[in-house]
């Protein structure tokens, strides 16, 4: 292979491995909008939450236990904010739950500097996990190759939640046609206190893979937060499989324009989102959701 | 400006001032929250105004602690020729919201002087509304050589050194190591007005001792994912990697250069203390520029070291010794000139007295470009078996120039920077 083509390739892979960072945050993002029909722009701050716990827990426990506590501590909290906060938005118009959650994101990137401090807070990549791993030319991070494998765990742990479970049934009815639900007898007030659960647990997961990477400081939630909601707009609504190629997508097109033009990295997944939007008003996949037409 | 009660002071100001006033306090007052400070008419009101949020921001929760203790040290001293001084700080955001916020603090709270920031593109911002207001502006974190040179003013001074102070002070260093007479370097550069500036003067100082820049690379100042360009840097198999970042940029760029396990070589041509302490134990490496670390031995630096550390639980990082020495240089000129008439503080300055800035050496406002000539110094990674805390990971070079050179040898030269104040 000429070596123009390995480096691109490398590219390539190595944009796959950071796209499922987005779509960790971006499947709770979409699922949390289509039951709830909440903008959750708090998410990023959860994601945060979820730093914090892993440098308070991890110093303390080692990373594995970090890896269990903080997601389970911030899955906690969501169910605490959706029953305190969301459940009182559901039927309200969009703009209060916008502010609402627009608010929050403020309050919790504030509480964290107070409580920790602005400067970025050390924390390392655990030693067993540290290192690369070479197939022929290539070369990985080790640690992006655990975090791979924790996305796919969680995108497919969660696809088989929504399709193959009564529980499933019942969230992907709701999304659909919440009254139809509430007609058959089904209460959705505990699904969505659980979809919450899940989404905003997945995010607290993002926040303990990733922030070995990226540095845990105040302002991480509001960094993420942008490129997940374009994931979610180019994923289509709705669309379990449309954010997951969304997020991969947006991960490949940043690491390709890196490779061309590195100063447009950032710009680019938004230019992509502009094309997939002229091109698809909603979105690679994006469901038919009558209620928000 | 001297301290008059505001009604005696609206009959001289302009239906345009007043209108500008009302509308910059209006803006500003309508996106941020700010604290509200009255001045009194006894007290000399410091402006104070860096980034918290953003990438910026980490560093200015240092300066506002370290502009704090001076002005508390000031005070409980009996304040300005009896005078106590109030300080006013806030969140700089961006170049437009620093602006607005600045003429805001003039035509508001009576400011007497800003002082603060660390964006080049903000200093400059900020500049502009002095020169307008005709009132001294002390930048405390702005490196840009066009600040001191293109865009230099004569209400600005400079206590955070300029980029080619940097990039001379650790490009010594790397000369001696052969990093750069003979070698391919590989840059990767802030994309913003800083950055820029820094490539383009560290590129002039890698050529001129034969080292070649194999490859610019412009890094978004929101990306906090480094590894396609470090896949980058593999394939172009430099003999040397340079940062040019600014910020978490810095931080993210080196743990993440260990993560990818890279073996080049590497440093960088800005740095703050912050940035390895945010990279922790382990991960921390390479040769940097530094303007100042609670390691520089003078005492006057270890009584600071010692006082801030007793007030706020932790060491001070740099950025907290630039606000803290240009408060207390502030202070002194107002205290010399008794009063805080801005053409006689920038009088004091021009006539290039020597000030404690708490280095082994003292220094002085250099009166054609308002730049502080002083000691810059290198740091590089302590190995982690010595390392006693989480602050303790850098070993502190020398300082450079080296005791018997003249302190401005670093500083750029009229030829390299020309500066001519606006009339």
């Amino acid at each position: 292979m000429p070596l123009e083509v390995v480096f691109l390739l490398e590219q390539l892979l190595n944009g796959l491995l950071v796209g499922v960072g987005y779509l960790l945050i971006a499947l709770g993002l979409s699922l949390i909008f289509s039951l709830g029909g909440i903008v959750n722009l708090a998410h990023g701050g959860f994601y945060a939450i979820g730093a914090y716990a892993a440098v308070a827990v991890g110093n303390r426990f080692g990373f594995p236990a970090a890896f269990i506590v903080s997601p389970v501590l911030v899955a906690l909290i969501g169910v605490a904010v959706e029953r305190l906060l969301f459940s009182r938005f559901y039927r309200a118009d969009p703009i209060l739950s916008l502010l609402l959650t627009f608010g929050l994101a403020m309050v919790i990137e504030q509480a964290l500097r107070m409580a920790f401090g602005a400067t970025p807070i050390p924390f390392a990549i655990p030693d067993f996990l540290r290192g690369q791993v070479f197939v022929g030319d290539f070369i990985y991070s080790r640690y992006r190759l655990a975090i791979l494998v924790v996305a796919m765990v969680a995108v497919f742990g969660l696809w088989l939640l929504l399709q193959r479970t009564a529980f499933g049934r019942v969230v992907r009815a709701g999304v659909q046609n919440p009254d139809m639900v509430g007609a058959l007898g089904i209460s959705l007030s505990p699904y969505l206190a659980a979809v919450a659960a899940l989404g905003i647990g997945l995010a607290g997961l993002a926040g303990v893979m990733l922030a070995p990477i990226t540095g845990v400081h105040p302002a991480m939630g509001s960094e993420i937060l942008t490129a997940s909601f374009v994931v979610v707009v180019i994923g289509g609504l709705g669309s379990f499989w449309g954010v997951v190629a969304a997020g991969l997508l947006v991960g490949v097109v940043r690491g390709m324009t890196v490779y061309f033009v590195p100063a447009a990295a950032e710009a680019s997944m938004y230019l992509l989102m502009l094309m997939v939007l002229l091109a698809r008003p909603r979105g690679l996949f994006g469901e038919r959701i009558v209620r928000f037409e | 400006m001297s301290q008059k009660t505001p009604d005696a002071t609206l009959p001289f100001l302009s239906r345009r001032r007043i209108l500008q006033g009302i509308g910059a306090a209006a803006f500003a007052g309508g996106v941020a929250m700010p604290a509200i400070v009255r001045a009194q008419a006894d007290t000399i009101v410091f402006g104070h105004l860096t980034p918290l949020t953003g990438f910026l921001g980490p560093l200015g929760a240092y300066a506002q602690m370290g502009v704090q203790l001076a002005v508390d040290e000031i005070n409980a001293g009996g304040g300005i020729n009896g005078r106590k001084v109030t300080l006013i700080m806030e969140d700089s955001v961006n170049p437009a919201t620093a602006s607005s916020k600045a003429e805001r603090y003039i035509e508001r709270d009576k400011a007497a002087v800003l002082i603060g920031e660390i964006s080049s593109a903000s200093c400059l911002a900020i500049s502009q509304v002095a020169a307008r207001n005709k009132i001294m502006f002390v930048n405390t974190g702005g490196n840009s050589d066009a600040l001191r040179g293109k865009d230099c003013n004569r209400y600005m001074f400079h206590v955070e050194g300029a980029n080619t102070q940097y990039v001379k002070a650790v490009g010594a260093a790397m000369l001696r190591d052969g990093l750069i007479k003979g070698k391919k370097l590989f840059f990767l550069t802030a994309d913003y007005a800083f950055g820029h500036d820094l490539s383009r003067v560290a590129k002039r100082y890698i050529e001129a001792n034969g080292g070649q820049v194999v490859a610019d690379e412009l890094v978004p100042t929101d990306a906090t994912d480094f590894s396609a360009y470090m896949l980058k840097i593999r394939q172009t198999r430099p003999d040397v990697v340079i940062s040019n970042l600014a910020g978490n940029q810095i931080t993210n760029f080196i743990k993440q250069y260990s993560e990818f396990g890279l073996q080049f070589p590497y440093g960088g041509f800005g740095f703050d203390t912050a940035v390895a302490w945010g990279a922790g134990k382990g991960a921390f490496g390479g040769v940097w520029p530094c303007i100042w670390h609670h390691d520089v031995a003078a005492p006057a630096s270890q009584a600071f070291v010692a006082a801030f550390t007793k007030k706020f639980g932790k060491p001070p990082e740099n950025q907290a010794w630039g606000d803290y020495v240009a408060a207390k240089a502030v202070a002194r000129a107002m205290t010399e000139t008794k009063g805080t008439d801005t053409a006689k503080l920038i009088g004091f300055f021009e006539q290039e007295p020597k000030l404690d800035i708490l280095k082994g050496r003292q220094g002085y406002f250099r009166a054609f470009d308002h730049q502080l000539i002083q000691e810059m110094y290198t740091i590089s990674a302590k190995p982690v078996a010595q390392v006693k805390d989480q602050w303790d990971l850098m070993v502190l070079g020398p300082a450079v120039p080296a005791a018997n050179d003249a302190l401005d040898v670093i500083a750029p030269t009229p030829a390299e920077n020309p500066c001519s104040f606006p009339v």
